[in-house]
């Protein structure tokens, strides 16, 4: 095989030679190439299959621009998809494959068999395939699979990523020359300057182009000051609200894989004083039949090939242009000895340069190119006053590389994320910043000045067409995506006008090159169609990010056990000794039951509810919200807040209260304990325990700012266990106490402070099980102890510590409501049955709106209890009510059920359920139909309180 | 994301912060004497109207006072941040 390769110059260093592998053939290259340039220097041009039609592609740019050239780098876990081969460093071990082919890249069958081009017209998604309809999902399954790019690994990723925040006055994007000018003044200047470039070496352009000396003592200059960060490998590829740019460092994409420690990439969330943008310029393509072959490649890459890499990107070459630069670059090319064939200029110039060795075509475009696998000639032909070719003019031309010079498109995608606006600058045929935008600077070829590069230079002096209007078959625009001239003439037919259909319509510009190479030459294409000028025609919006960032980075460390914290009561450990199951709670673990050897979880939990009803069980409250509230007028602020009275609430008792939003509907519950005639302490429901903070803070800062109350979250202070059942006071009077825990010193509802076997402690007689019970809080670092003295002293009594199934059942039994199943952001509480304790001698928050129509009147969603009917079955949870009466009609819907749960104190299934004007149909019998698994229970309306309705057991 | 410039923590990004709705909705400060519509209107009735916006925003992670903010929705421009004109309502029940 031929060797591409020159024997001097470039940045490439040739004592470090390294071995790699393209579709499992070994290839060596050298440090500082990438695998585009070595896999040229090998002579291999063919680098994969097009997206749609399964072409043969080769490698077309020489950065972030590339459409063609990607591949899965990499085998196994660290396996990822559609990487440009452009930006692939080289190491040692290298392992890629091409994709989008089979059998084989030389030999693919799709495209052999023609098998999906005449399927796929402009819109095909939205026309072809849509009928008839029930083959839509085999049409969908045959297209993804034939087009396609490349497989997602199967195994997680090893790596990890990580994220950082910075700061700086100056962010210069782009190491190019305008960046390096800029960075080096500001920096001089005494700011704090970042400079990032997305190449392992900066100097942009300049290194491929023109003379990078100057640029070398620019970047030592910046090398040695203190205030400056040189960010290489690092793309910049958003720009967010407030100067907030992202920023993305491959750190450890250049090796095999990451250096011990090291993350593979870092996602940095940069807020900048302000930027400067730098980005350059990237080559637009010239449109004809055919031109994707590969071989075909923009001049700035085969120049780039030449001068980085030192790799000829071909023998015999043909520059296709529309512009001045096309000369200069010709010249480059022969000096690095690439025989020019011939100069194909668009333009009917007066002026005629020469290039020795080369012909020179005015006037003339290329038509048409021939070669299977690889570029073997081109056709041109004359151009008439029209722009189209003059019939009997066409000449064949033999070359291997053809170069594609249609002038220069500026890299303003972050100035117009930055919201700035572009206009059209007819000399360059691009779009340009019209106008400054905030904190932001654009420099350079960016900004359409191409004068600080002599190649780059020429694109200004150019002529207008891109393409040929009678030659649209095969014309690629958008390499990436297989977008023709002709699927945008077509979408112009269909009457799509804006550019943004006419994008969304053929997926022009969609890949992920976001159209770098083809954005203007389909604006160009769509305002020939529309006959509307360009500048008209406009551009679709940019959007972040400006080239494909990794999920990975975008994670960070948040995956696994670190995508959310994880918050453990003091007695985490307890539980895990213990045994216990787990369900998650919000962000807590909660012990879900606590198996004893060969249990069944309904088993254990028929134990646990029985074990609280008979004896005595103990469960772990500590997730439970706590806000601590002190000032002289908290019972103001309570009585404001919660439906029911508390001023009257005494020193060392509790009270039961429930809150509304001001829409009238139930909030959140829990009890209130008064501590001090200016302390209280409030417990709010697990999952709103921060909600319920603010929704006070909103009501003290906002509404009422005049009463003094201040505030504290204390829910990671203390940890509370629930002792409940008949035997907890002979639990706790066994252990040694200074607290009187009988019924006269203690009754229901007070709560009292003091110490239990040495740990100080508040115990508060409130209960949710509906069993006489004790709440007793200790601070954090006590939990463990309390909970094993709990545990150690209530074995005479048969202890049993339980989980939140056993507390969903004995709540469900005593027929309490909780937030979420039934208090659902759509209950008052008279909907619970709770009417009456609504005050009617306060103002409170919400109650204004139990007024309101629809809250006062009847028909509503009433708290009830169901039973089956044979007494027997389960009631599906989540089942819709149906009335019986169906008179040859549907069924109304008559409430739904909230929870299901099985009663081991009755023995058999109960449920609660919200039904309309459920209060009122007690004994009716009603449908509860589950269309999730299609079964229909009868079953009965009940009051929800199964289980001591008098409520004498927790008063014992 | 936003730099929101709290004026007790200094300029913090939009992330220690959340949004509590239009600051220039009072609370009637004697629900019981307001009509229905004027209540409906309190609860749930909002202008959209291009350009700035008066909005509540607490900073949750940091000094958790509900603070007073005055945004350009279309630019996304923070014209003010202040603690709040109180009282916002003229008196509590």
């Amino acid at each position: 095989m031929a060797d591409f390769r020159l024997h001097s110059g470039g940045l490439i260093d040739r004592d470090r030679k390294i071995s790699f592998t393209f579709d499992g053939r070994s290839y060596q290259g050298y440090h500082g190439d990438t695998l585009a340039s070595a896999l040229l220097a090998n002579g291999v041009r063919l680098v994969g299959r097009s997206f749609k039609y399964h072409r043969p592609r080769g490698i077309y740019g020489l950065g972030g621009e590339e459409p063609n050239a990607l591949v899965r780098l990499r085998q196994g876990a660290r396996a990822e998809p559609n990487i440009r081969a452009t930006q692939i460093e080289l190491y040692e071990g290298l392992v890629a494959r091409s994709q989008n082919n089979w059998p084989s890249l030389r030999w693919d069958a799709a495209s052999a068999l023609g098998l999906v081009s005449r399927f796929l017209p402009a819109g095909f998604y939205y026309k072809t395939f849509m009928w008839p309809r029930r083959l839509w999902p085999h049409y969908e399954n045959f297209i993804r699979r034939m087009a396609g790019m490349g497989r997602s690994p199967e195994a997680p990723d090893p790596d990890h990523y990580e994220k950082c925040h910075g700061h700086c006055d100056v962010l210069v994007i782009g190491g190019g020359p305008a960046g390096l000018a800029a960075a080096l003044t500001a920096a001089e200047g005494g700011a704090q300057v970042w400079l990032a470039d997305e190449g392992a070496q900066l100097g942009g352009g300049c290194l491929n182009d023109g003379d990078a000396s100057a640029a070398r003592d620019t970047i030592a200059a910046l090398e040695s000051l203190d205030n400056v960060t040189l960010l290489r490998r690092t793309s910049v590829f958003g720009k967010y609200d407030d100067h907030l740019y992202g920023l993305v460092e491959r750190t450890g994409d250049h090796l095999a894989s990451p250096d011990l420690g090291m993350p593979r990439q870092r996602l940095w969330h940069l807020r900048a004083g302000r930027a400067v943008l730098a980005s350059g310029a990237i080559e637009r393509p010239l449109v004809f039949a055919n031109n994707d072959r590969p071989g075909v490649m923009l001049t700035s890459a085969a120049l780039g090939y030449l001068r980085t890499y030192a790799v000829r990107p071909g023998s015999r070459a043909v520059i296709n242009t529309n512009n001045d630069s096309a000369y200069g670059a010709a010249a480059i090319l022969a000096a690095g000895g690439i025989e020019v064939a011939a100069i194909v200029d668009h333009r009917h110039m007066k002026e005629r340069r020469e290039i020795p060795g080369a012909e020179i075509l005015h006037n003339h475009a290329i038509i048409d190119t021939r070669g299977k696998k690889g570029l073997t000639g081109v056709t041109v032909a004359q151009l008439d006053i029209n722009g189209d070719a003059v019939p009997g003019s066409e000449r064949q031309l033999a070359c291997d590389l053809l170069c594609l010079s249609g002038g220069f498109t500026p890299s303003v995608h972050l100035y117009s994320q930055a919201g700035g606006k572009l206009a059209f600058r007819e000399d360059i045929q691009s779009l340009v910043p019209k106008s400054e935008v905030p904190g932001m600077t654009v420099v350079g070829a960016a900004n359409g000045d191409f004068g600080e590069s002599e190649f780059i230079a020429g694109g200004a002096a150019m002529d207008r067409p891109v393409s040929l209007r009678k030659f649209r078959r095969k014309q690629f625009i958008d390499l990436q995506n297989d977008v023709t001239a002709a699927d945008v003439e077509l979408a112009a037919r269909e009457g799509y006008r804006s550019v943004e259909h006419v994008k969304r319509y053929t997926t022009l510009g969609m890949g992920t090159d976001q159209g770098k190479t083809s954005n203007l030459n389909g604006i160009a294409v769509l305002s020939d169609a529309l006959d509307r000028p360009p500048a008209e025609v406009g551009v679709t919006t940019y959007r972040p990010p400006y080239t494909p960032v990794t999920i990975g980075a975008l994670a960070g460390r948040d995956v696994g056990p670190f995508l959310a914290p994880d918050r453990r009561t003091p007695m985490q450990e307890c539980h895990e000794k213990a045994g216990a199951a787990f369900v998650p709670a919000g962000l807590w673990q909660r012990p879900h039951y606590y198996p004893r050897p060969g249990e069944t979880m309904t088993e254990a939990v028929n134990r646990e509810v029985l074990a609280v009803r008979r004896n005595v069980g103990i469960v772990d409250v500590s997730t439970l919200g706590r806000i601590d509230l002190h000032g002289p007028d908290v019972a103001e602020f309570l009585n404001r807040v919660y439906i029911n009275g508390f001023k009257a609430l005494a020193v060392g008792m509790c009270r039961y209260g429930v809150m509304l939003r001001d829409d009238g509907m139930i909030f959140d519950d829990g009890t209130v304990a008064r501590m001090a005639e200016t302390h209280f302490i409030m417990t709010t429901t697990t999952a709103n325990a921060g909600p319920v903070m603010a929704h006070l803070e909103f009501y003290l800062q906002v509404v009422w700012p005049e009463l003094r109350v201040h505030m504290t979250s204390i829910t990671d202070q203390w940890a509370v266990a629930a002792v409940a059942g008949p035997r907890s006071r002979d639990l706790l009077d066994s252990l040694d106490s200074d607290i009187a825990f009988a019924n006269q010193a203690m009754p229901f509802m007070a709560w009292r402070g003091g110490a239990i076997g040495g740990i100080p402690a508040q115990v508060f007689r409130i209960s949710f099980s509906g069993e006489l019970a004790y709440e007793i809080a200790v601070p954090a670092d006590y939990g463990p102890a309390m909970w094993e003295m709990l545990l150690a002293a209530g074995q005479e009594f048969d202890v049993n510590p339980y989980g939140t199934e056993a507390l969903t059942t004995l709540r469900t039994e005593k027929g309490h409501f909780v937030m979420g199943p039934e208090a659902d952001g759509r209950a008052t509480a008279d909907d619970m049955g709770l009417g009456a304790m609504l005050s009617s001698r306060k103002e409170f928050v919400g109650r204004r709106s139990l007024r309101l129509p629809g809250l006062a009147g009847g028909d509503r969603l009433h708290l009830v209890g169901l039973m089956p009917v044979d007494g027997r079955s389960q009631i599906p949870p989540g089942a819709i009510l149906l009335d019986k009466e169906m008179a040859g009609r549907a069924p109304d819907k008559a409430g739904h059920v909230t929870t299901s749960v099985f009663s081991p104190s009755l023995d058999k299934p109960i449920a609660l359920a919200m039904a309309r004007n459920g209060r009122q149909r007690l004994g009716a019998q009603l449908w509860a139909h589950s269309p999730l698994d299609n079964r229909i229970v009868e079953v009965v309306i009940t009051d929800p309180v199964f289980v001591d309705p008098m409520g004498e057991r927790l008063r014992a | 994301m936003l730099l929101i410039d709290c004026p007790h923590c200094g300029p913090r990004a939009q992330t220690e912060f959340s949004y509590g709705g239009a600051a220039n909705v009072a609370r009637p400060p004697a629900p019981e004497e307001t009509d229905d519509a004027a209540w409906i209107e309190y609860l749930y009735l909002r202008d959209n109207a291009k350009g700035q916006h008066d909005e509540l925003w607490q900073h949750i992670f940091g000094c958790r006072r509900w603070l007073q903010l005055r945004r350009d929705v279309i630019s996304h421009e923070i014209i003010s941040c202040s603690e709040l004109r109180r009282p916002l309502a003229e008196d509590g029940p």
